[in-house]
């Protein structure tokens, strides 16, 4: 139906809804925006055929500020939206859009299911590990000992891991990137619209109000090349100013070497399509002070896609029974009464 | 004596309760009877009554399963007050279910169930047959009915524990007998049910035939009734409970817009069959989804209906409390879609398998802020098939979420059901705006006061909406105190004007009188039966139920103001009574039930005389 359409050039303008955008000025949310403003229209997607559904948090805004179909739905309910949606109509390209508090805290449920049941969403969390819209309370993914107005005497819960989560929920497609990576966003964007199944993309977000600098070690110019690994799949994992560093498997544990000293052989190489997630696994757990932060795609494999084998079922049965709904009135025992 | 000389008396309506362990086949029996009865051309209401453990202690007192049977020469709605005859096959269910039993009615037992051993689980000190006052209370036939039907099946190749499992076929064919019920429609239903193992068919049709050859060759049976058929409009006929009659009408409902019907939901009892039904029937594009808790449930059925289907939820009362902050997002929304309610017994988890009517300020009132929503309630079984569609057809024509109660006692209750041609129902007329030009997603109809139901993947008409307020037309977010207040009189003014639609209210009964009974749901059989029984006894009362409980009829006020006085009869605290004394300042009197039961027609008929001495 939107063959016509599609051949039409979309532009980063015509994804720019007419609100003001109300984020504070220097939030990471911003950046996010403007990528996904940019790779949009990229995809070839008809407008029209992409939604927008968001719970409630900073980022849940994001469907506001869209010219895109879109719902500002409610606290960590994106993903049951977005299930539903799909159900109903599988053509449409449906975004979810949610946060550390929304996506792992209130709606942590949903969004394990989501990923297990490979609803085929793309579901886009900002990761800024503070409640930024109720002014500054713990999440679910502060570090051990962060003081924030709820705990002023230093956070006393553990965070959760976010790709670890997503791995144990089955998730087919997984990755992650930092708000001001802006061509590797646009990388890892693209890649999630285009896989079939649910894709979780992570992003380290910074909120300048309320947890300023908690991603400093992988923004930071200076410090980046350090303490990031990015993930290509097929190549082996270097990392440092010189890629002079790299992962080596020491029986079941990761460690970080010299290149030089061992040889680039001795190196993890990264596959992303790994039939078991081990080795994203393996990935999901670096991170500072003794690993860098691995970014890009931990994960991406192909899986039965929920909403494709709903609409299977229902195609099959369509081909077997005729749409009659009177051999189902007449179920069971009937008379008649003369 | 041979049957010839017995004495054969008409009977008007016969009420019988088969009860046993939760493995005795008591439901079968009970089914069985239903549709021989209904078949015969007698009108028929039945109830089953089970445990909510699946497999409670074998002849235990929280085991006991049992099935409720009513049919009768005229139009009847309830499933019977107190039984006329009650077959026991324990200690356990003959404990549990005694008191129920008419003063001088029937009591079948059988007398080989009551061992020491099942004697002792039923907390039985002696056994109650030999109890002599037993036997001068009821007339008692304590039958061996397991040995009997042992001996019936001693040549069929079966192994002992299957044998014994027959005996629930023995007892229905002795009642049978007593009934002068023909045999034919269960031995047909055998023949098919067990069409892959012969012997078994083999062995329930002996056991059915030497049941009903006991009360024809025992003198201990000396009466045999008949009860004759019951003038029922002409069609054609079936048994449908009021789970499969909503599934049907949610369907219908789809088919009559040419529409995808979505169903999603979280298993709960009583509604759970709804989704077994809806999950068989995907050839009718029937999208059905078992979420991961009722929260999902609510927000999928949301995300659909933005989609454009058919959307609907179903659940029970405590999947209400946690579906609420969704609902209240489709409020917002506008979004058309369906949930129901099937009641059971609460607060809380409460009684799971038990009826009650409890939920009715919840659906109303069970949100933050002011929410309103349409709210319509079934008033029997069969009533569920059309509600759900006439749920559907106010969802769409008013862009709003519809509720729909039901209950334990409809959903599980069983009663004739005229079937239908879909030819016959009205389409259900939906559009879905395409023109981008002038376009406001919050625009108003000008008579029902919807908004335009436009479906993403509209070129064009991109727009974006959310639980925050809204300026009106627009639909952007607005903080401003007149939007806010203009917004929430809308949506209130949307649900109000939905009463123009609706079809005048009847009235049973005189215009004018002493006493209005008013109802709704479920309890429609009871009232309306003891509305009528009273009138036969020259009481001056009528009879008004409520099938629309949000926007309540324009003219329930000038109704209520025609009549000295008012009693609402409902399975909670007063909810309705509460309702319609804020709303007309009406001194109604509340009459209220909370067992888990349904009302008996004696317990409405009585509160009627009490309050017209």
């Amino acid at each position: 139906m939107n063959t016509v359409r599609e051949k039409i050039k979309l532009t980063r303008k015509d994804f720019v809804s007419d609100q003001d955008v109300r984020w504070c000025p220097g939030c990471g949310d911003n950046a996010i925006l403007a990528q996904m403003q940019k790779v949009l229209p990229e995809l070839g997607v008809p407008r029209e055929n992409i939604v927008m559904i968001s719970g409630i948090g900073c980022s849940s805004r994001f469907p506001y500020y869209m010219n895109t179909y879109g719902i500002h739905a409610i606290h960590g309910r994106a993903p049951t939206l977005a299930m539903g949606l799909k159900c109903a109509r599988p053509e449409l390209q449906v975004w979810v859009i949610t946060g550390d508090g929304d996506g792992l805290a209130i709606g942590g449920n949903h969004f394990s299911h989501a990923l297990r049941r490979n609803v085929d969403i793309n579901i886009l969390l900002f990761n800024n590990q503070i409640y930024g819209l109720t002014k500054g309370q713990v999440s679910p993914t502060s570090p051990l000992g962060t003081k924030t107005r709820s705990s002023p005497d230093g956070s006393i819960e553990n965070p959760v891991n976010t790709i670890g989560v997503a791995i144990g929920s089955e998730a087919s497609f997984i990755a992650r990137t930092v708000d001001v990576f802006q061509t590797h966003m646009s990388g890892v964007l693209k890649r999630a619209a285009e896989h079939r199944g649910a894709a979780l993309v992570e992003i380290a977000q910074n909120c300048i109000i309320f947890n300023d600098g908690a991603w400093a070690h992988l923004s930071d110019p200076d410090k980046r090349l350090e303490n990031v690994l990015y993930l290509e799949h097929g190549k082996p994992m270097r990392f440092g100013k010189k890629e002079e560093k790299g992962i080596r498997l020491n029986g079941f544990t990761p460690e970080v070497v010299e290149v030089a000293a061992v040889g680039e052989d001795q190196l993890l190489v990264h596959d992303e399509r790994a039939t078991e997630p081990t080795l994203a696994y393996f990935l999901s757990r670096m991170g500072p002070p003794h690993f860098p932060t691995p970014v890009g795609v931990f994960r991406a494999v192909h899986k039965p896609v929920y909403s494709e084998l709903l609409m299977r079922q229902v195609k099959a049965a369509q081909t077997q029974r005729p749409p009659d709904l009177d051999p189902l009135f007449r179920q069971g025992e009937t008379w008649v009464v003369s | 004596m041979s049957a010839s000389a017995r004495t054969r008396d008409e009977l008007q309506q016969v009420t019988v309760l088969f009860c046993g362990d939760s493995g005795d086949g008591m439901q079968l029996s009970g089914s069985q009877l239903s549709t021989t009865s209904a078949v015969y051309g007698n009108d028929v209401s039945t109830l089953p009554d089970y445990p909510s453990e699946i497999r409670a202690p074998a002849g235990s007192l929280a085991g006991v399963s049992a099935f409720q049977v009513h049919f009768a020469g005229h139009q009847i709605h309830t499933p019977g007050d107190n039984p006329d005859v009650l077959v026991a096959m324990n200690p356990a269910s003959l404990k549990v279910t005694l008191p129920r039993l008419k003063p001088g009615g029937v009591l079948i037992s059988d007398r080989d169930a009551f061992s020491e051993r099942n004697l002792a689980k039923a907390d039985y000190t002696t056994n109650p047959l030999d109890d002599p006052q037993l036997g001068s209370s009821y007339r008692l036939h304590p039958v061996p009915i397991s040995s009997l039907t042992l001996k019936a099946l001693e040549a069929v190749d079966l192994k002992h524990a299957a044998k014994r499992r027959c005996k629930n076929f023995f007892a229905l064919g002795l009642v049978y007998w007593l009934y002068a019920r023909p045999l034919e429609q269960t031995l047909a239903w055998i023949d098919n049910k067990f069409a892959g193992h012969p012997p078994v068919a083999e062995a329930n049709r002996r056991a059915l035939q030497a049941g009903y050859n006991y009360g024809e060759t025992s003198e201990a049976f000396a009466v045999q009734w008949s009860v004759p058929r019951a003038p029922v409009e002409a069609g054609c006929y079936r048994m449908i409970n009021g789970n499969e009659a909503m599934a049907l009408g949610l369907v219908s409902a789809a088919r009559l817009a040419q529409k995808a019907l979505v169903y999603s939901s979280y298993p709960i009892t009583p509604a759970s069959e709804v989704l077994h039904h809806l999950s068989r029937w995907k050839h009718l594009d029937v999208r059905s989804i078992q979420a991961e808790d009722e929260i999902a449930a609510m927000g999928s059925t949301i995300g659909a209906a933005y989609g454009g289907a058919f959307a609907v939820t179903g659940t029970s009362g405590p999947g209400v409390c946690l579906k609420s902050e969704a609902i209240n997002l489709a409020v917002m929304l506008e979004l058309p879609m369906v949930i129901f309610n099937v009641q059971r017994g609460g607060p809380s988890t409460g009684l799971p398998t038990k009826t009650e009517q409890a939920d009715l300020l919840q659906a109303l009132f069970g949100r933050n802020g002011e929410s309103p929503i349409p709210v319509l309630a079934a008033n029997s079984p069969a009533d569920c098939f059309a509600v759900a569609i006439e749920a559907f057809r106010i969802a769409v024509r008013h862009t709003t979420p519809v509720f729909v109660l039901s209950e334990g006692y409809l959903a599980n209750g069983s009663e004739p059901w005229r079937i239908p041609s879909l030819h016959d129902l009205a389409a259900i007329e939906v559009q879905h705006p395409v023109e981008p030009e002038g376009f406001q997603p919050y625009s108003r109809d000008a008579s029902t006061l919807a908004r335009p139901w436009v479906l993403p993947g509209t070129p064009g008409m991109e727009y974006r909406m959310g639980g925050l307020e809204k300026r009106p037309g627009s639909g952007s977010v607005s903080y401003a105190p007149q939007d806010h207040e203009t917004m929430c009189r809308l949506r209130a003014d949307k649900v109000e004007r939905i009463a123009a639609f609706l079809p005048a209210i009847e009235v049973d009964g005189p215009e004018r009188a002493a006493l209005l009974v008013l109802g709704w749901g479920g309890s429609y059989g009871a009232a309306a039966a003891a509305v009528q029984r009273s009138r036969n006894r020259g009481l001056a009362v009528a009879h008004v139920h409520l099938r629309y409980l949000n926007p309540l009829p324009s003219e329930l006020g000038e109704i209520l103001s025609r009549y000295d006085r008012v009693l609402i009869p409902e399975l909670n605290d007063g909810q309705l009574a509460l309702l319609i004394r804020a709303r007309y300042l009406v001194d109604a009197v509340s009459f209220s039930k909370l067992q888990g039961r349904p009302f008996t027609i004696a317990e409405i008929e009585t509160r009627i005389e009490e309050l017209l001495s």
